[in-house]
């Protein structure tokens, strides 16, 4: 994946836009006439896309309060609210429905998500660091076979994970879940590109010239250095397991231990297919409403770390 | 793999000699090399265990055919030759391969005009856009597309009020005809946005006095978008076509739980990856499904690898 050749830069701040747009506006200025017929057009382009990918959201949002009838022929429309609000209704059926099971799902995937992500993460902190400032002996040979597996479909390695795990028997545990999770190439790869260029040889060499040993070099001295982009994997590898579907679904089958990802899924395949008593629509819409508040929050909030982030390495 | 090589090696750390002769410091600087192990262990345990044992184990299990009557025999390639002549994993290949050429250009589309806008943009608004496009990334999959389900359903939808407005008929999303399409949509809604991200970020790592050069030669908004801007970023672009190759090449989420919804449109084997479960978890042939993986992990890897190959240029790999 030269692409993202490890000459390339530390992540460019695209938060830090207000200042770039400023000079780039102001440089522009000249053409402010001429452009303002397109400026308006952009903005009607801007619109009609938010609006694209805004409606399934706001539909979530509308309908995690309504009741299954409402669902059904609500007064005011699929995109409009009911007359009446259920939004707490359901959220109380949350907790009823199989004895609150989905709160327990979604417990299971913030523990995944968490521990996953940021075993995960440390890994790649670690090995990134490795690639970047040291000379080993077979360095090459594994980081070049490392760069092919970023390209192994990992879903091709559900099914042999699958059959491994179980001749260890840990099917059907947390382990199941969790220790292929901690496998992030990709992670390793942006961890070493972003080392490379952020933490100078120089001064790893005074530290070690000041009689740090060489963990202590690594902790006191990179690891700071290293902050914007350890964000960003703990972000990526956090998002990609609380997103796993394949895995979960082929490992575990206690429902006690689903993520909320296959237990929605479970919900939803059973009230198609059963009758009256299952048809769960109302908790349906509003669990996965109440599972994509805290990403959505997260992502919001984080938004400083995520954006220069996520394009990290992409960049020439 | 090329840019190993262009890592540039660490500086010698012979910055004081004269002191000790230089053996010793050789000796000691390799000794300090060793660090490097002991750092990337930790990793390489994992990466053992999870990526090539069990791509190892798939290989082994899918040189191998079990049948009730004469139990497990070694039989080499057989699965292989199995797989690559089963109409039903080709017809998934083919589906998969289909679906790439639709919906990774829509994909690329999107997320390129998108990007390209808000670069040129610096309002309240489009700062507001860039975070509402790419907000259904922090949505999982499994839950759009449980989300799209629920929207393209008859039932529950608003496409029956909507195509009512202009005294239409809605069109059955979730037919066999339609089902393609609605796959599509669902894939792009959900990943335009981060690819939309990379590629704007991309955008604004370019030196802005290049643009006054092309204006002052007398280019256009347009011109300066395509002829300028987008062969710039073209390694961004390379990298968001991989990340969209790999992922639809393995495509298993959103029609395995489309499914439910649409069950007559979307047979258990309609990709490569939905046929493996089934073949291993309803019939339980985990042989068979796993040549099929690694068929799959092969065709992905080689259909990778190719488009990297033929996109060298843009990419810079030498």
């Amino acid at each position: 994946m030269a692409i993202l050749t490890p000459g390339a830069t530390a992540p460019v701040d695209v938060t830090d836009t207000a200042t770039g747009s400023r000079s780039r506006g102001s440089a522009r200025r000249g053409n402010a006439g001429r452009d303002g017929g397109r400026k308006i057009g952009s903005h009607v382009l801007l619109i009609i896309l938010v609006i694209y990918f805004i409606t399934p959201l706001w539909w979530l949002t509308v309908a995690a309060t309504k009741d299954t009838a409402g669902l059904f022929t609500g007064s005011g429309g699929p995109l409009w609210f009911d007359s009446e609000f259920n939004l707490f209704n359901n959220i109380a059926g949350l907790f009823e429905h199989q004895g609150g099971i989905y709160w327990r799902w979604l417990g299971n995937s913030f523990f995944y998500a968490i521990s996953g992500g940021v075993g995960a993460t440390i890994l790649a902190v670690l090995a990134g660091y490795g690639f970047a400032k040291y000379r080993f002996r077979g360095r090459n040979a594994f980081f070049s076979v490392l760069l092919g597996a970023v390209m192994v479909p990992m879903t091709a390695l559900v099914i042999p994970t699958f059959v491994l795990l179980s001749n260890m028997g840990l099917v059907n545990t947390i382990w199941a879940v969790i220790l292929p999770s901690l496998l992030s190439p990709f992670g390793v790869y942006l961890m070493r590109v972003y080392t490379q260029d952020a933490v100078p040889d120089e001064l790893l060499d005074a530290a070690r010239v000041d009689g740090a040993g060489e963990l202590r070099t690594f902790f006191q001295v990179s690891l700071p250095l290293l902050r914007p982009a350890i964000v960003t994997v703990l972000l990526l590898s956090v998002v990609g397991t609380w997103n796993n579907f394949f895995l979960p679904l082929a490992v575990l089958s206690d429902p006690n231990l689903l993520p909320v990802t296959v237990g929605l899924n479970n919900w939803q395949a059973l009230s198609n297919a059963g009758a009256g008593g299952e048809q769960v629509w109302n908790l349906i819409v509003t669990g996965a409403f109440v599972s994509v508040l805290p990403l959505i929050i997260a992502f919001l909030s984080l938004q400083k770390y995520w954006q220069g982030g996520l394009s990290l390495g992409a960049l020439k | 793999m090329a840019l190993t090589e262009a890592a540039p090696a660490p500086k010698p750390t012979v910055a004081r000699p004269a002191r000790r002769p230089r053996t010793q410091i050789d000796r000691m600087d390799r000794k300090r090399q060793r660090w490097g192990w002991l750092f990337v262990a930790p990793f390489a345990i994992v990466f053992v265990t999870f990526l090539v044992a069990p791509l190892g184990y798939a290989f082994w299990m899918s040189m191998q055919t079990s049948t009730l009557a004469t139990g497990t025999s070694f039989t080499w390639f057989a699965n292989y030759g199995k797989a690559f002549t089963d109409p039903i994993f080709l017809e998934g290949l083919g589906r998969v391969a289909s679906f790439a050429l639709i919906m990774i250009p829509a994909q690329m589309l999107v997320a390129l005009v998108a990007a390209l806008v808000l670069d040129n943009l610096s309002t309240a608004l489009s700062k507001f856009s860039r975070l509402m496009i790419f907000v259904p990334y922090a949505i999982p999959v499994v839950i759009g597309a449980l989300m799209w389900g629920f929207l393209y359903s008859p039932r529950f939808g608003p496409a029956t009020d909507i195509f009512g407005l202009v005294g239409l008929t809605a069109p059955d999303f979730l037919s066999q005809g339609t089902i393609f399409a609605s796959l599509v949509n669902i894939v792009t809604w959900q990943w335009a946005g981060y690819y939309m991200i990379i590629i704007y970020a991309a955008l604004r790592g370019i030196d802005p006095a290049i643009y006054e050069a092309a204006r002052l030669d007398g280019a256009n908004g347009r011109q300066i978008a395509l002829r300028v801007k987008v062969p710039m970023i073209s390694s961004s672009m390379v990298m968001v076509l991989i990340f969209a190759l790999i992922g639809t090449l393995q495509f298993f989420t959103e029609p395995q739980v489309l499914r439910a919804v649409a069950q007559g449109a979307i047979p258990v084997s309609y990709t490569p990856n939905m046929y493996a479960y089934s073949l291993a978890f309803s019939y339980s042939q985990f042989n068979y499904a796993s040549a099929i993986s690694f068929a799959l992990g092969i065709v992905v890897f080689a259909g990778s690898y190719l488009f990297l190959f033929l996109t060298r240029k843009q990419s810079g790999l030498k």
